[in-house]
C-alpha cells in the first residue's frame, strides 16, 4: 500500500476516537471510512471485477431468458435473479460513465471510467451498511453511568462493524458488494431485536434472493422465526407452550418467503429455466473446493488425500 | 495497477540516478582524486546526498541493479517503487512525526484531547502528504529538521536547535526562507541576556556549534575551494529567471498585468526580487528582535517564509509548504485563518497534482482535512474578534463602518471555500478556450495569490498587535 494511504488510515481511525466525544462520532466514522474507500479506487483488483463487469454487459444488452444461459465469458451469472436485477439496475447508470464496458464481448475492459464506476457504485450501496450498522446501535443496550463514549457497547459495534478490515479489503480491493448484503443482514437482525419479526423476515428472503449464500444462516433463522414468532406464548420456565402454536402467523411468514421468492425465480419458472438457474446456483460440477482452500473441513480432508496419495506411490518407485 | 505517471516516474528515475551516481561519486573520491561533479546532477546541499547514499546502500543489499550507474536510468519494477516510496515513509517516521508529537504534546497547552486533535490536524496537512508521497520528494526531512529546531528554541535548547536548524538548511537550501527569524530570535535573545554578559557567551556557543555543524556536513568538499564553489552554483541556480511555471506568488500574478520579465532585465529582476523580499520580510523580524518570545517567533516564521515565497526568485509552488509548516504551529491558536491557509496552500499546488494524476488524492484528503480539522478544532466556533486578534482591523479601517467581522470572516471563509471548489471542479471537467490554454492554473494561482497576501497582512497585524491574557500565551521564553 502507498504511504500516504498507511498514514492516511491511522490518522482516520484516531480522529474517529476524538469525534467520539460529542455525538457527532458515528458520522464521523462513516465519513472517516468513506473517505478511505475513496482512496482505494486505483487500487488492485481481482478477477472479481471482471465478473462483476460481465454481469453488467449481460443484464444490460441481453433479454431476461438469456441471462442465465449466457457464457461468452468463463465468468456466467451465479448468482439469484434479485442480483441479476441489481446489475440491471446499476447498468442503467453504467452506461454513463462508459458505455463501451456493457458490451458482452469486451472481455477484461477496464478504463478508467469503468473502474471508477464499478468501485463507486460499491462505495454507495455502501450507505446501506452504514444505515443498517447505525440501526444496530440503536438496538444496543447502553449502560447508565458511562460518560465517555469511547466506552459505550455502541460505539465498540459501530466502529468493529464500519471499520472491518476484512470487509474493506474484500470489497474495495479485491472487488465484491459483501457490505450492501450484509447491510441487508444486518437490517433483518436489528428488525428482529425490535420485534419486526415480519419485516425481518422481509429482508431476510430479499437477501437470501440476492445471495444464496445467506443459506448458511437460513436454518438459525427458520427455527427462530418458528420458536419466537410462531409459538406465541412460554410457560413460565421460559420453554415452550406447544399449545400456542399460530398458524396464522406461520402462514403470513411463508407469504412472504414465497412471494419474494416468486418475484425473483417466477419470470424463470415461466421461461421453464428453472433447472438451469439452479445449476448455475449451485455448481457441484466444480468439486469440493475452490481454487483458494477454504480453511474447513474439506482443506483437512485434501492434505490427507495428498498424504496418502504420496504415501501410496512411495513403494511403487522403491519397486522401479 | 499499471498507471504510471509521467512525472512520478521522472522523479523517481532522477531520484535512483543521482543515487547511483553519488555511490559512484563517493567511492571515486575516497578512492582516487579524480573527482568529476559534472555528473553529480544534484542540485540539494550534502545532506539529502548522503541520505541518498544510505538508501543507496540499503537499494544495493536488496538488489544491486537498481543503483547501476547508467544501466539504472529509466528503471522501474513494481519491488523498486515500493522501496523508494518506503524510504520516503521511513524517513517521515523517524524524523518529521516525532517532531510533530513532541511539539503537539510540550509546547501546546490544551486538554489533553485537544493536543491530540491538534497532532492529527498538523498530520493530515494535505500538502505535505500529496507532495512527498504523490509527487515524491523528501520534504519530511527538512521540515522535519526545523520543527525539532523550534522545538529546541521552544524549550530553551539554544545550541541544540541551531544544529537541527543548520541540518535543515544542510539538507534543502530552500529552509533559508526561514533562517531570518531563527537568526533574529537568537540574537535577540542574546541581547536581552546582556551582549556584556551571558548573551555573549550564548552567542559565542551558538555560532560555533553552526559553524562546526557546516563544516562536518560540507566535509567532503572542503578540501578542494573550487568543488564547494561548484556545489554553490548548483544549489542557487541564478541563471534561470523571475519565475517558472505558474506560482501563487507576485511575480506571476504580476505578470499577467505587466509583462515583468519581457521589460526588466535578469540583473534588475534579481535586484527587485530581493529588494521587494527584504522589504516585506524585515518588519516582522526587527519586531522579533526586539521582543525574542516564542509567539513572536512562531508568527515571524510564518511571514518571513510568505514573504520570501511571495516575492523571492524562481520560487516553486511547492516552496509554500515552507510557510505551511510554521502556520500549521498555529493550528490550536488561530484555528480558522490556520486551517483557511493550509487548505489554500493544497489548492495552489493543484495544477501540479493534476498533472501527476493525483486528484482523488487531492479530493479526499481535502475534503477529509477541512472536515476533521474544523470540527475537531472547533474552527468555527472560535472566531470570535477576540480570538482571531481582529482588533487591529478596526483601527486600520477606521473609516469604513463598524462592522460585525467575526462574522465577515465566516463569510468570506465559506465563500472561499466554495471557490476553491469550483475552481478545482473547472480545472477537470472543463476544457480552456483554445486562446487561453493557461486559463486554469492562471486563475488557480491568481486565487492562491490572494489568498496568500491576505494571510500575509494578517500575520503581520497580529504580530505587531499586543497580544491578550490569553491561557495560550507560551509560559517559555
Amino acid at each position: 500500500m502507498d504511504g500516504w494511504m498507511i498514514r492516511l488510515t491511522f490518522k482516520s481511525s484516531y480522529v474517529t476516537v476524538m469525534a467520539a466525544q460529542s455525538g457527532w462520532w458515528f458520522p464521523a466514522a462513516a465519513a472517516g471510512v468513506s473517505l478511505l474507500k475513496c482512496l482505494l479506487i486505483s487500487a488492485y483488483h481481482s478477477t472479481d471485477f471482471e465478473v462483476h463487469r460481465n454481469w453488467l454487459a449481460v443484464t444490460h444488452s441481453l433479454p431476461v431468458s438469456r441471462w442465465y444461459y449466457e457464457n461468452t465469458s468463463e465468468w456466467t451469472l451465479d448468482y439469484p435473479p434479485l442480483f441479476a436485477w441489481f446489475e440491471f439496475g446499476l447498468s442503467h447508470v453504467a452506461q454513463h460513465f462508459d458505455r463501451n464496458m456493457l458490451l458482452v464481448e469486451n472481455l477484461n475492459y477496464v478504463s478508467p471510467s469503468t473502474v471508477l464506476f464499478q468501485r463507486l457504485s460499491v462505495i454507495f450501496t455502501d450507505v446501506l451498511f452504514i444505515l443498517a450498522v447505525r440501526e444496530c446501535c440503536r438496538c444496543v443496550q447502553e449502560q447508565k453511568g458511562s460518560r465517555d463514549v469511547l466506552n459505550r457497547p455502541s460505539f465498540v459495534l459501530a466502529v468493529l462493524l464500519l471499520w472491518n478490515f476484512g470487509l474493506l479489503i474484500v470489497d474495495h480491493i479485491h472487488f465484491q458488494y459483501n457490505g450492501f448484503l450484509f447491510g441487508f443482514l444486518l437490517l433483518s437482525v436489528a428488525k428482529h431485536l425490535q420485534s419486526e419479526h415480519l419485516q425481518g423476515a422481509l429482508l431476510f428472503s430479499i437477501l437470501l434472493n440476492l445471495k444464496h449464500i445467506y443459506l448458511y444462516v437460513a436454518p438459525a433463522y427458520g427455527v427462530y422465526l418458528l420458536r419466537s414468532y410462531c409459538f406465541t406464548q412460554d410457560n413460565k420456565d421460559g420453554s415452550v407452550r406447544w399449545m400456542s402454536f399460530s398458524p396464522l402467523r406461520l402462514l403470513a411468514l411463508s407469504g412472504i418467503v414465497t412471494s419474494i421468492s416468486a418475484l425473483s425465480f417466477g419470470p424463470f419458472i415461466a421461461m421453464g429455466q428453472l433447472p438451469q438457474v439452479l445449476s448455475r446456483l449451485f455448481p457441484f460440477k466444480r468439486g469440493l473446493c475452490h481454487a483458494y482452500w477454504a480453511p474447513n473441513f474439506w482443506a483437512l480432508y485434501n492434505v490427507l488425500d495428498k498424504i496418502l496419495t504420496v504415501l501410496g506411490e512411495a513403494p511403487l518407485q522403491c519397486l522401479m | 495497477h499499471a498507471d504510471v505517471e509521467p512525472r512520478v516516474t521522472l522523479r523517481v528515475a532522477r531520484r535512483r540516478c543521482e543515487m547511483g551516481r553519488f555511490v559512484k561519486f563517493i567511492f571515486r573520491y575516497f578512492n582516487s582524486t579524480d573527482n568529476d561533479l559534472n555528473y553529480w546532477g544534484l542540485d540539494y546541499p550534502p545532506l539529502t546526498a548522503y541520505h541518498s547514499l544510505i538508501c543507496a546502500y540499503v537499494a544495493k543489499i536488496i538488489n544491486p541493479e537498481w543503483v547501476e550507474l547508467h544501466k539504472s536510468r529509466g528503471y522501474e519494477s513494481p519491488a523498486h517503487k515500493l522501496f523508494m516510496r518506503a524510504t520516503v515513509l521511513v524517513a517521515d517516521l523517524l524524523i518529521y512525526m516525532p517532531a510533530v508529537v513532541l511539539y503537539c504534546f510540550y509546547l501546546t497547552d490544551e486538554s489533553s484531547k485537544k493536543k491530540v486533535s491538534t497532532l492529527f490536524c498538523f498530520l493530515l496537512y494535505p500538502g505535505l502528504i500529496l507532495i512527498d508521497y504523490g509527487h515524491f520528494q523528501y520534504n519530511a526531512v527538512s521540515l522535519g529538521f526545523a520543527l525539532w529546531a523550534i522545538l529546541a528554541l521552544g524549550l530553551g535548547w539554544d545550541a541544540f536547535g541551531s544544529v537541527a536548524f543548520c541540518l535543515a538548511l544542510n539538507y534543502k537550501q530552500m529552509e533559508l526562507y526561514h533562517a531570518l527569524p531563527f537568526f533574529c530570535y537568537l540574537l535577540g535573545k542574546c541581547v536581552k541576556l546582556g551582549l556584556m554578559g551571558r548573551g555573549l557567551l550564548l552567542l559565542v556557543r551558538i555560532a560555533s556549534t553552526v559553524l562546526v555543524t557546516f563544516a562536518l556536513c560540507w566535509l567532503p568538499f572542503l578540501s578542494d575551494p573550487s568543488h564547494a564553489s561548484q556545489v554553490v552554483r548548483r544549489i542557487f541556480p541564478v541563471a534561470r529567471g523571475l519565475f517558472e511555471d505558474k506560482v501563487a506568488n507576485t511575480w506571476c500574478s504580476l505578470n499577467i498585468l505587466i509583462k515583468i520579465r519581457s521589460i526588466l532585465s535578469t540583473e534588475s529582476q534579481i535586484y527587485l526580487s530581493l529588494a521587494s523580499t527584504l522589504l516585506a520580510a524585515l518588519p516582522s523580524s526587527i519586531r522579533l528582535l526586539t521582543k525574542p518570545t516564542f509567539w513572536q517567533f512562531k508568527l515571524a516564521l510564518a511571514n518571513s517564509s510568505l514573504a520570501f515565497f511571495l516575492f523571492s526568485y524562481q520560487v516553486h509552488e511547492k516552496s509554500v509548504l515552507l510557510a505551511a509548516l510554521p502556520v500549521c504551529l498555529l493550528l490550536n491558536d488561530l484555528p480558522l485563518v490556520a486551517i483557511w491557509f493550509l487548505q489554500a496552500s493544497t489548492f495552489s499546488m493543484l495544477p501540479l497534482f493534476l498533472k501527476d494524476g493525483l486528484l482523488a488524492p487531492y479530493v479526499v484528503t481535502s475534503v477529509g482535512f477541512l472536515l476533521f480539522s474544523i470540527y475537531l478544532l472547533s474552527a468555527l466556533e472560535h472566531c470570535s474578534e477576540e480570538e482571531l486578534r481582529l482588533g487591529a482591523y478596526h483601527k486600520l479601517l477606521f473609516f469604513l463602518p463598524r462592522l460585525d467581522l467575526a462574522c465577515v470572516i465566516r463569510w468570506k471563509f465559506y465563500f472561499s471555500i466554495a471557490a476553491m471548489a469550483g475552481l478545482s471542479i473547472a480545472s477537470v471537467a472543463l476544457v480552456p478556450p483554445p486562446h487561453l490554454p493557461d486559463l486554469f492554473p492562471v486563475l488557480v494561482s491568481t486565487t492562491a495569490f490572494l489568498h496568500f497576501l491576505g494571510t500575509f497582512v494578517y500575520f503581520n497585524i497580529v504580530q505587531f498587535s499586543e497580544p491578550p491574557s490569553r491561557k495560550s500565551q507560551k509560559k517559555i521564553n
